[in-house]
Order: structure tokens, then sequence, then C-alpha cells
């Protein structure tokens, strides 16, 4: 008997560890031969991200199955693979190497955070693949395989300010500069504060508040913003705090009786979505800074919420800035794949630079050379219905800059793609490229 | 051109009384021969008149400092119409039609829109929307016109509006409006409105330069004593207009500093005891379920979801059903929470968590996996974003008791996870069902040698216990995201507090819910809210090793097992 | 046999798991790097990587097995000391990353010169050298058992109240590594990693070379493990999980076998989790979540709970059904796997392993097992 157990031991463990992986490789073998074009959608479906992240997903099967009806690309159909990667940052580049190397997808949308970002990226440095990546972000980074299609900080947080500092914003004089601590609003804080203190805000009129993820208990912070704005000069609050912690910030807010006109508060992570979340009656007035708003008023946006609206088959559905990033992405990998007239991930990286895509706010977005897009910035104020009204916008389409000016370590750094440079990281005073990230 | 006239004819006449306020002998009290005017209202005054509907054509424009001058002279024109549409603007309820810019009033309802004409205030029927496009206003506006409806509603019928103005009066202290003050306060007859308006006056007068004003008005807000009264006098000891004024405002300003950290110290035990019953509320299903039963119950923090989406679920009937009840909705909620979380909790007792008494470490890894299973069928349902639950209007705002701001929400909480906590001890103690429940966690076979049906007991112990945690999620759902998340966010503090406090005492629960609320409260501000949250983490290790059975430890033969 | 007082540290079964690891440890690299890829044979890199971080999980399940299986210590907390190692390897890899970083500093890795840290903080100091950071990966998880336990046994702390403690403990840690000021990177972590030993990490080679470490540390860990319960001393610590206050009136100094066991346990944990940053390429706070710590329990209780065989299968199987189902059903796959928990407890209480024990007791009831049968120890 005693043998009859090990054999099953062994045979369990065994099946285990060696049967799934030939009789999977096997499956992926089949696939070889490609009829379909696929799009891996790496976004996580469950987990603490699961709440953002989800509607990126459905925004992308909902492009895919437009594009399809359109007779898909290069006279192939497009094939969404949609992975979950649980909000786990180390499954993130267990589930890009999946997408890329068992599923065989030509390219990738997906992400969130950044560290989800930076945690799949020498995975498609290794196996050269292309994601898009959809949601403002740090910036400090650069590199071939990616394309970002959100905000870098001069898209969206200088911007900003300077309307706060404007006249219509308030003349603000004093800034609280509040955020979650993560490496997003510790950069985006530290690039506000060096141009603050450029525009000769003076050192004592700028407070930095940190919190822990998912902070729930806002009663302490917001009661200390109120006494820091209640020393005369007129206060503005930058928040950078991410996610799910805004929602109880933004009740605790409207509980303690903080208005816009007295306080206004103009937040970068807070979009139609998160509001969706709050009763915003008594938020109108306060502030957000994108580059895409639901209410914006342009032929391309009515018909965006339309099909969205009608492909969820829920009215209340709301859109917002990341989806339309998705969306000028999706067009823009769309246009280069017609245009290089194939898939082949270095023939697409070189089509891309360059490509112009309408955007949903009335502009046209383009690729540059450092793979940021074009974006215009606009400020809205929240409103009664939980949208925004956009208050103030940029003359035309700002570039994204990937290496902050306001940085010490980073103000000699551009990015270019192009050829000669072909650099992430060049140093313009050393005429180098740094590091390692090189072209190939 | 006939615009800038206006304006400057208004500005004139403003400063007219000004002039003569100042050389009046100035008291706090109305002047006795009631000077300049006898009307709040600059508008009195002005000659030149300019019809309301040219001015507030020229809202559609898009400079705001335009606007702001047009909004003066819409204040200035003394219409009866001049508030309302004013107000209107305010509120985001000002519109333009998109075809040929008629401006309308309108009240957004239900389906609809109810316009109204601004001038006349006569109903113009209901409109689709889209039709029409709301007419820009910003924060820089807001705050002009609501120092200018302070003026206006100086003398306004209503007590509230009256006490709204005199606090706009106050933030905007502009010398200025002294004389509208005055006269306003002479005919005011409500004591709390006319200790506002004494406020306003004080506020404007310390900001003016007559230096015997300055003095009494230092004394009005010295009594007054808060923040921005503060503010104020710092302000009065750098510029006031004499150097006696200046020391007079000095030695206000450390008064007040003083009082006012008291009262800072009481306001930081009000946010422990909040955040501690935040915490109670959260942890004492988890004392039942895992204190008295001892599963250690992971899908703790998702019956606590289950609570707050009742809720989500009760609200959107109200509002699509009878939108009159909206602010009974948590009262309704409350009852359904209870029973559907603990009714689950029954089926997970009977279904799974029965077959493992004996095993309760085992219970962990069982209820980890409804949990899971849990949060999924949330998340395929109502899908993964957060969803709004509303504040009933009981439940929102704040209000003062002294210094200290109270959050209506808050209070309500905390008086409910006390309600919550006695209600619960009184079934343990004194009913039936609570005796039996005792008996069987006690002594398991001597209770079912007795004739107890101990299954029974378990699932409706294990139903009482998560229907709490049910309606625990009810309250939740006023101050957090009510999303698939929510459970997990509670989970590991629930049982940070039960073990604090010592597993199975529904009294160290409380006291440990509240000491750590404080406790992180007065270290939040010292180190910040990271740092503060680890501390707390790191003094329940240590508490541990001193109390290795929490604050109210069991004792007897049980304990050992 | 089991009545001798020799120690026999290896039964049959351990012999049999050994064989197949050894086999696992030949096979994969061969047919990863030398049999061509169109072969039906071939074994991508993706499973190699893949299998490489499951077995990292396998080496933590065993750590945690060992504590609880066999001292009665549950412990919510045992991530903490993974990624504690796997903290101390991933500080030794950015530093091997020198000058190739984005902004070219040779002194300073990336996320300090994007938050301005003119100079290296003393705790990374020689983290430069392999075998300091290696000292590390053993020293920093053992020492924080050590103080942790020391402590904590003293003073009796057992039970719910213990495990309670060390959930506290990884999140408290978890909340401080979130920190920036922290210097460790913040929520971002260390990545980016280009070579170990000056082997490109890249390289199909390398992943081959992790692979077969990982191995080894496994069969190491497991003799070890089976060493330490099969001595005099293992079968104290046993009567300390099944009656620890018999065990101290009988005289035994519980808590000094409980601390040794304990920190020798956050010690493998270290060393799974310096195998696994190299292998998954990033190490970051969220690896310290109690919910991680909670999950490595599960896969002890899956495989079967005091057999040191079953946590391996148990990390192995659960984490590859989560690869499957994330991958095939994204959608819902959580109710899977939940239903697979529940599953495994109420029809599998003694674990996979003890499912096929109890099959093969069956025609021979009289024959005691000569393994100890675990039981709950509360």
């Amino acid at each position: 008997m005693k043998s009859l157990k090990q054999l099953a031991l062994g045979a369990i463990a065994a099946a285990a560890l060696l049967g799934p992986t030939w009789s999977t490789d096997a499956l992926a073998g089949s696939h070889s031969k490609k009829e379909t074009i696929k799009v891996g959608v790496l976004h996580s479906l469950s987990g603490t991200m699961a709440i953002s992240e989800t509607t990126l997903k459905d925004v992308m099967l909902m492009l895919i199955e437009e594009q399809n009806k359109k007779g898909g690309l290069l006279g192939r159909k497009l094939e969404a693979v949609v992975v979950d990667p649980a909000s786990n940052w180390p499954l993130f580049a267990e589930k890009a190497r999946e997408l890329i190397s068992k599923s065989k997808v030509d390219a990738v949308f997906g992400c969130w955070t950044s560290v989800s970002r930076k945690s799949v990226l020498p995975v498609f440095k290794e196996l050269n693949n292309i994601l898009f990546y959809p949601v403002q972000y740090e910036g400090e980074e650069s590199e071939r395989n990616v394309f970002y299609t959100g905000a870098a900080p001069n898209q969206q947080a200088i911007p900003a300010v300077d309307y706060l500092m404007s006249e219509d914003g308030g003349s603000v004089k004093r800034w609280v500069l509040a955020g979650t601590d993560y490496v997003y609003p510790r950069t985006t804080n530290k690039i506000l504060k060096a141009y603050l203190l450029a525009k000769g805000v003076k050192e004592e009129d700028i407070m930095v508040n940190y919190t822990p993820f998912g902070h729930a208990d806002w009663q302490t912070i917001v009661a200390s913003i109120k006494k820091f704005a209640s020393e005369g000069k007129k206060t503005g609050v930058v928040s950078t705090i991410n996610g799910d912690a805004n929602v109880p910030f933004y009740k605790e807010l409207a509980n303690q009786g903080i208005k816009a006109e007295d306080i206004p508060v103009v937040a970068f992570s807070v979009g139609e979505e998160e509001l969706a979340g709050i009763d915003t009656k008594p938020l109108v007035g306060h502030l957000a800074a994108w580059n895409y708003f639901q209410s914006v008023d342009a032929p391309g946006n009515a018909a965006f919420i339309k099909k969205w609206k009608a492909f969820t088959k829920d009215a209340k559905r709301v859109s917002n800035d990341p989806m339309e990033a998705h969306y000028i992405g999706f067009k823009m990998w769309v246009k280069a794949v017609e245009k290089a007239g194939t898939t082949d991930t270095d023939k697409v990286i070189d089509a891309l630079v360059g490509i112009e895509v309408p955007n949903l706010t009335g502009g046209i977005s383009v690729m540059a050379k450092n793979h940021h897009i074009t974006k215009p910035v606009l400020i809205g104020e929240i409103q009664d219905d939980g949208q925004f009204d956009v208050v103030w916008k940029t003359k035309g389409l700002v570039a994204g800059d990937a290496w902050s000016d306001f940085l010490p370590g980073s103000k000699d750094l551009i990015s270019d793609w192009t050829k000669p440079v072909s650099c992430g990281n060049y140093n313009t005073k050393d005429k180098k490229c740094l590091g390692a990230a090189m072209a190939k | 051109m006939q615009r800038l006239i206006t304006f400057f004819t208004c500005l004139f006449f403003l400063t007219v009384p000004v002039m003569s306020a100042k050389a009046q002998p100035v008291s706090n009290e109305p002047a006795p021969n009631g000077e300049a005017t006898t009307n709040g209202a600059a508008s009195e005054l002005s000659a030149p008149k300019q019809e309301l509907p040219a001015l507030v054509e020229e809202l559609k424009g898009k400079s705001t400092t335009k606007k702001i001058e047009t909004i003066r002279a819409i204040a200035a024109t003394k219409s009866m119409r001049a508030g309302p549409i004013l107000e209107a603007y305010l509120n985001g309820k000002l519109f333009k039609k998109k075809t040929d810019g008629t401006i309308v009033i309108i009240q957004k309802d239900g389906q609809g829109l109810l316009l109204s004409d601004p001038y006349s205030g006569k109903s113009l029927g209901t409109s689709p929307k889209n039709k029409y496009k709301k007419i820009r206003v910003n924060n820089r506006l807001r705050g002009v016109i609501r120092s200018v409806l302070g003026s206006l509603q100086l003398r306004h019928p209503d007590r509230l509006k009256r006490l709204t103005a005199a606090a706009a009066m106050f933030k905007s202290h502009n010398p200025k409006s002294i004389p509208f003050l005055r006269s306003a306060l002479k005919a005011e007859t409500d004591e709390d409105v006319k200790k506002r308006m004494r406020e306003a006056l004080a506020a404007a007068q310390l900001s003016g330069t007559n230096a015997q004003a300055q003095m009494l008005a230092i004394k009005v807000l010295e009594n007054r004593g808060d923040k921005p009264a503060l503010t104020l006098l710092q302000s009065a000891t750098r510029q006031g207009a004499s150097a006696e004024v200046k020391e007079r405002a000095e030695t206000a300003v450390r008064r007040i500093e003083k009082t006012l950290a008291y009262w800072e110290i009481g306001q930081t035990i009000f946010y422990g005891l909040s955040l501690g019953s935040v915490l109670l509320l959260a942890a004492i299903g988890l004392d039942i379920t895992f204190g008295v039963m001892g599963v250690i119950n992971m899908a703790h923090g998702e019956m606590i979801m289950i609570g707050a989406y009742t809720t989500f679920v009760v609200q959107e009937v109200i509002r699509t059903t009878a939108p009159a009840l909206f602010d009974i909705s948590l009262l309704i909620a409350l009852p359904l929470a209870f029973m559907i979380a603990g009714s689950i909790g029954v089926a997970m007792e009977r279904g799974i968590i029965r077959f493992l008494y004996g095993r309760p470490l085992e219970t962990l890894l069982a209820t980890w996996g409804i949990s899971l299973v849990l949060q999924q069928a949330v998340r395929s349902i109502f899908g993964p974003t957060n969803q709004e639950v509303g504040n009933p209007s009981w439940m929102s705002g704040s209000f003062e008791l002294g210094q200290l701001v109270i959050t209506n929400n808050r209070l309500w909480i905390m008086l409910f996870a006390l309600a919550v906590l006695f209600a619960l001890m009184a079934v343990l103690k004194y009913t039936s069902f609570g005796l039996r429940m005792r008996a069987v966690t006690q002594n398991r076979s001597m209770a079912g040698s007795m004739g107890i049906r101990t299954g029974w007991v378990d699932a409706l112990t294990f139903g009482l216990g998560s229907g709490v945690a049910g309606i625990a999620g009810v309250a939740l759902s006023q101050i957090d995201n009510v999303s698939p998340n929510l459970g997990q966010a509670y989970i590991v503090d629930s049982f940070m507090v039960v073990v604090f406090g010592g597993v199975g005492n529904l009294w160290g629960t409380l006291v440990g819910a509240v000491t750590l609320g404080v406790f992180n409260k007065f270290l939040e501000p010292a180190v910040g809210a990271v740092l503060g949250k680890i501390l707390v983490l790191v003094l329940i290790i240590l508490f541990i090793q001193k109390r290795p059975r929490g604050l109210f430890a069991q004792k007897g033969r049980t304990v050992e097992q | 046999m089991r009545n001798s007082f020799l120690i026999k540290t290896l039964d049959k079964n351990s012999v049999l798991f050994l064989t197949i690891l050894a086999i696992i440890a030949v096979l994969v690299p061969v047919a990863n790097l030398v049999v061509p890829p169109e072969s039906p044979f071939h074994l991508s890199t993706y499973w190699v990587v893949l299998l490489g971080k499951y077995l990292c999980y396998a080496l933590l399940a065993l750590a945690v097995d060992l504590v609880w299986g066999f001292a009665g210590i549950l412990t919510l907390g045992h991530g903490a000391f993974f990624a504690l190692g796997g903290y101390a390897m991933g500080m030794y890899l950015m530093r091997q990353i020198g000058a190739r970083g984005v902004y070219g500093n040779p002194d300073l890795p990336d996320f300090m010169v994007f938050l301005n840290w003119s100079e290296l903080p003393w705790f990374w100091r020689g983290f430069d050298m392999f075998p300091f950071a290696m000292l590390m990966v053993l020293f920093v998880p053992g020492l924080l058992a050590f103080a942790f336990g020391w402590f904590a046994f003293r003073s009796r702390v057992t039970g719910v109240y213990l495990s309670i403690i060390t959930q506290a403990l990884t999140y408290a840690l978890m909340l401080a590594f979130f920190r920036n000021n922290m210097g460790f990177g913040g929520n971002n972590g260390l990545t980016d990693f280009k070579d170990i030993l000056g082997f490109n990490l890249q390289s199909d080679a390398t992943r081959s070379g992790l692979f077969v470490a990982t191995v080894i540390a496994l069969m190491l860990a497991f003799i070890l493990s089976r060493a330490i319960i099969k001595s005099r001393f293992g079968k104290v610590l046993i009567g300390v999980r099944d009656a620890e206050s018999r065990t101290r009136f009988l005289g035994y100094r519980v808590e000094n076998y409980k601390l040794f066991v304990w920190t020798v346990s956050a010690m493998i944990a270290g060393v799974a989790g310096a195998l696994y940053v190299p292998q998954v390429g990033i190490i970051n706070p969220s690896e310290f979540a109690p919910a991680n710590s909670i999950e490595t329990v599960i896969w002890v209780a899956v495989g079967g709970r005091g057999t040191l065989i079953g946590p391996v299968i148990g990390a192995v199987l659960v984490n590859f059904a989560k690869t499957w189902f994330t991958g095939v059903l994204p959608e819902v796959w959580l109710f899977a796997l939940g239903a697979l928990f529940i599953f495994t407890t109420i029809f599998l209480p003694k674990g996979i392993l003890g499912l096929l024990a109890k099959k093969n007791k069956k025609p021979k009831p009289a024959k005691p097992s000569d393994k100890p049968q675990p039981q709950p120890a509360e």
C-alpha cells in the first residue's frame, strides 16, 4: 500500500509542477498561425484598483468591437485578450509575460498605478512589445516600448496652480499640498513646490501633508487645513489624494463646511468616476484639472458618450479622462499599424511618432518623439450633478514633458526616440544617453 | 460707458456715508441720530438707475472683472428682483437659451427643468434639458455675490437669511458697510442676529481707521474669541490705528490663543472619540462571531459591506419611488441590513461553519473563501465602482459648541455605536436567547443536555454577529466609500480592537476602540497620519506582551483551551 | 521504528519528494535551454519564471508549516519576513545597477535621485557586496523574529492573540515601507534590476540558474525542517503544540523551543523572499500586506498542515489555480478561488496530503501512521 501512496503522491506532485506546463504550452503553440490581431488588456478587475481599472477594460472592449465593425485592421479582425492582474504588482509582470509570450498579443493597453507600470516595464523591454499607459503620472520616465497617453505633470499640475494664482481662480497666496504618500504625489508636490517658490511664494505659505493609502479619517487633516487657511491670506488646496481616500475626504470637507470660494480644492485624481460615489451638492465650485471632462461640448465627445452608454447598457455610466487616453491611444495604434502595414513591434513604434488623432475635446493630439502626447489642459468645477464644468482651458494643446524642468536631477534631460538621438534620457549638457535606456 | 458711470456713481455714494461715519463719534450701539441713511442698501442713494435686464444680460460676458462690476450694479438697482437673481446666479441656476440667449432661472425637477422669468419671478413652464446653457460662475464671483447679497439681505424678513448676511458681512469686513450694519442693527429685534451683526460691525470697524472704534471692536471680537476673530485681531496688531490699539489687540490675541489651545484639546478628543466609535462599530459584530464563538471570521468585513450596499439599494428605491422619505432612508435600511446580513450569517453558519467547530483555525480558511466570494458577488451585481450613498439632511453639516466644531454625522455615529453596544449587552444579559447563548459558549455539552438546541443557538449567534456588522455598515456608508473593497478596509482594524480589548468582552471592545481612537488622534498632529498609525500598531504589540489576553482578560477555566 | 531514539530524518516519502524536486531541477533548465523551441517538450521562459515564483511561495509555505504545523504558532505575519528578505536582495540588486539607472548616477539608486537625496543612507551601506547582502537576507528577518519572539513567547502570548499581533507586525511594516522617507522607494519599491553576480537577469540561463537555486534552497530547507522535527527537540515541539501547559509543567522551557523554531522559520522565509525578488523583478511594500500572509496560511492548509510536503504542494497548486483562473476567468475567478478554499476546508480537513494518507490507511486501519497526526492547537 505504501507504493500506492507514493505513486499517488508522485503523480500529484508531478502533475502540479509539470503537467499543466506542457499541456498549456502545446495549446499556446496552436496559436502561432495568426488569424486575428490580438490586443492585450491588462487592467485589474479585482482587488483595490478594480474600482478604477474595470472601466478601462470595458472601454477597450468597446473600441475593439467598434473597430471590428469597421472591418478590423489590415483586413484582419481584432481580438481582445483580457486578463486580471488583481491589483497585485508582481502578478502584473506575470500577466504581461503571459499576454506577450503565450497569447502573442501585438500591443497591450493597461496599468493604472505607477508601480504596476514599473513592474511590467522590464517585461515589455525584454520581449519587445508595446504598452499604452493611459493615466496621469509623475513623469521622469520615457521608455521605447511605452506610450504615455495620460498627462505628465506639466500637462496637469502646473496649469492648475497657474489658474488658482490668477484673479479668476481667486488669487491664491497660500498653498496646501495634500497627497497620498506615494511617488506620484511626492513628485508632483516637489515640482509644484519648486514652481511656487520660483513664483515668489514663501516657504511658510506652503504646507505639505501626506496620508496613507485608503486613509478614511480626515477630521484632523481637514481641521488643520482650515486652521492653516485662517491666517489671513487666500488659501488653496492642491490635492493629489488617491483613489478610495477621496470619498471620505470630500465628505469631511462638506461636513466641516469648507466652501469652494473660501478654500478651493483642486484635485488631480478626482474625476467623474470618483464623484459618482459622493453627493456633490456641498462641493460645488471645488476644482479638478484634467485633459478631458465628460461635460466638454464637442461633437466627437457626444458621439463617444452615446456609444459608451449604449455599450455598457447603463445610461448613468460616466466617462473620464483615462478613458479618453485609451481612446486616443487606441486610435493612434490603429493608425500606426495601418501606416506601417504590419503589426511588427519595431515598425509600429517608429510609425507611432508623429501620428495625429482627433481627441474628444475638439483638438488634434499628436504623439511626440518622447512618446508622450499633446493635450489640452482643462480646469473644471464640480457641479451639483457630479459632473464638471470647464472654467478655464489652455489656449492650445500642451506637449507632455517626460523630464520635469523643476527637478534638479532631470532638468537637463530630454527624451527623443527618433534617430539620431534614440534615447529616453538624453543629457543635453553632456550630450550623452544615460543609463541603459538605449534603443536596441 | 454707461455702465462705468453707474459704477463710479455707486462708488461715490458708497463712500459718502463712510466719511460721515468717520466724523461721528462711534459707538457699538446705533448712533443716536442715525446718520446718512435709513435703509441698508446702497441702492437707496444711487441716482441714475440702470435697467435690471440690461445688466443681467451682461453676465453672459467673459471677463470676470467686468462681471463683478455688473453684480455690484445689479445690487445697486434696488430692484426687488436683484436678490433672487443674484442668488440664482450664485447657485448656478441662471441659464441662457442656446438659440436666442434669453435668460431664465431654472430649477431642476426630476425629469425636466422648471423655468421662471428672472425679472418677474413668474413660471415659464418646463423644458427638456440641453436647450439651455448655464451662465458661468466661478469662485471669485461667488465670493463677491455672497458679500453683495449680504448687504442686500441684512434686512430680509427671513431670520436665517439675515444671519447668513451678517456672517457674509463679517467675512468681508469692509469698512464701507459700517452704516448699513448700523442701521440694520437698529432695526433688528432678534438677539442672535443682533449679536452676529454687532460682530460684523466690529470686524468692519477694526478694518477701518478710527482708533476709538477699533478699541471697542477689539472687545467685541475678543468676546467672540474664535479663529476668524483671532485672524482679524492679529492683523490689527500690525495695522491698528494707534499704538494703544495695537497693544490692546495683542492682549486680546494672547487671551484668545490661550483659550483656543484648550478648545483644541477638546476638539482632538472629539475626533478621537469619533474615530473610536467607528472602530467600535466595525469591531462590535466581530466580538460576537470571533470573541464569543471563536470563529476567526474573515468575512466580517463583507458583512459590513453588505450593510452599506443595503443602504445604497434602499436609497435608490426611495429616490425613484418616494423621494420624500429620503431623510428616513437610514432608518428603513437599519432593520433590512440587519436581516440581510444576519440571514447570510445564519446561512454561512449552517452551510459551512458548523462543520468546523473544534477546528477554529480552519474557520479562517473557509471564511476567507466566503469573503472572496461575497466581494466578487457584489462586484458582479453592482459593478466595481463606488456607489453613492447620500447623507440625509439631519446627518450633514456641522454645528458649533463653544469653539468645538461638531459634525452631525460623526455625532450621530457616536450615539449610534453606543446604542448598538448597549442594545447588544441587553440582549445578552436579559433575554432568554442571550442566556442560552452564554450557556452554549460556556459549556456546550452541559447546555445541550439541559435541552438547549445548541446548533440553532450557534446559528442565531452567528446571525446576530453578522447582523450587527450589517447595521454597522449602514452607519459607515455615511462616512466612507461604498465599494466592494469596503470590508477589507476594516477587517484588520476590527481584529486589532477586539484583541486589544480582550476577546469576548463587549466592555473591552468599547474601551479598546475608544483608547485606540483617541490615542491615534493625539499622535496624528504630532507625527503625521502614517507614523501615527504605525505607532498605534506598535503600541498594540507591546501592550499584548504586558497583558497577553487583552485589556479585559477572560478568567477561569475556559481560557486555557 | 517509531520508538527508536535514532533520528530518522528522512522517510520514504521525503526521499521521493526530494527526488522529484531534483528531477525538476534538472529537467526544467534542460527543457528550457537545450530543447529547441519547436519541440513539443520545450518549456518557455514564461513557465520557468512562473515555476520559480511558485517554488519561492512553496518555500515560504514550508516555513509557515514549520511553526504552525509543529509548534502550533498560527502566524499571520510571515509575509513580513519574506518581504524583508526580498528587500535585502532587492537592495543588493539596486546597487548592482550602478550608473545604468535613468539618471546615470553611479552612487544613488534612481528613486533617491528623484527625491533629491544627496547621499546613500547608512542602512544601504554594504549592500553592494553579495555576501553581505546574503547575510542580511538571513540576519534581518532572523533578528526581527528573534526580538519579536523573545518578548511574545516569554509573555506567553498564545493563540489568536499571537496571530493578531503577528498581523499587526506585518501591517505596521507595510505602512512603514510605504513611507517614502524610509529610503526604500515607497510604494514603487525596488525595481528595474539589471544583473545578479554579473549575470544578466533577462537572460534565460540566469533564469534557469535562479530556478535551480530555488529548488536547491527548497530541498535544503526541507531537509533542515525534517531534521528539526525528527530530533528530540522536534518531539518536544510537538508536545508544545498539543499541550503547551503540560509540556511546561514537565519542566521544558517552552519559550526557548518556540523561539528557536520561530527564528529558523523566519530565516527560511527570508531566503524565499530573496529568491523571489530577482525572479519577479520587483519588491514593493504590498508584499507585507496582511492578506498575503493569510494566503500563505491557506496554502499550508490546502496542502496539509504539519506534513512539510503538503504545504509545498498546496502553494504550487493554489498559485497555479490563481494563474490559470485570472487568465481564463478574469471576471469571476474569485468565485472559483473562494469556492476552492471552502471546499478544501469542509471536505479535505487535513489537506490534499491528508486525503491521500486516509485512502492509504483504509485497507489496514490497524497500522499506525509513522508520521505525527496534526491536531489543531488552540
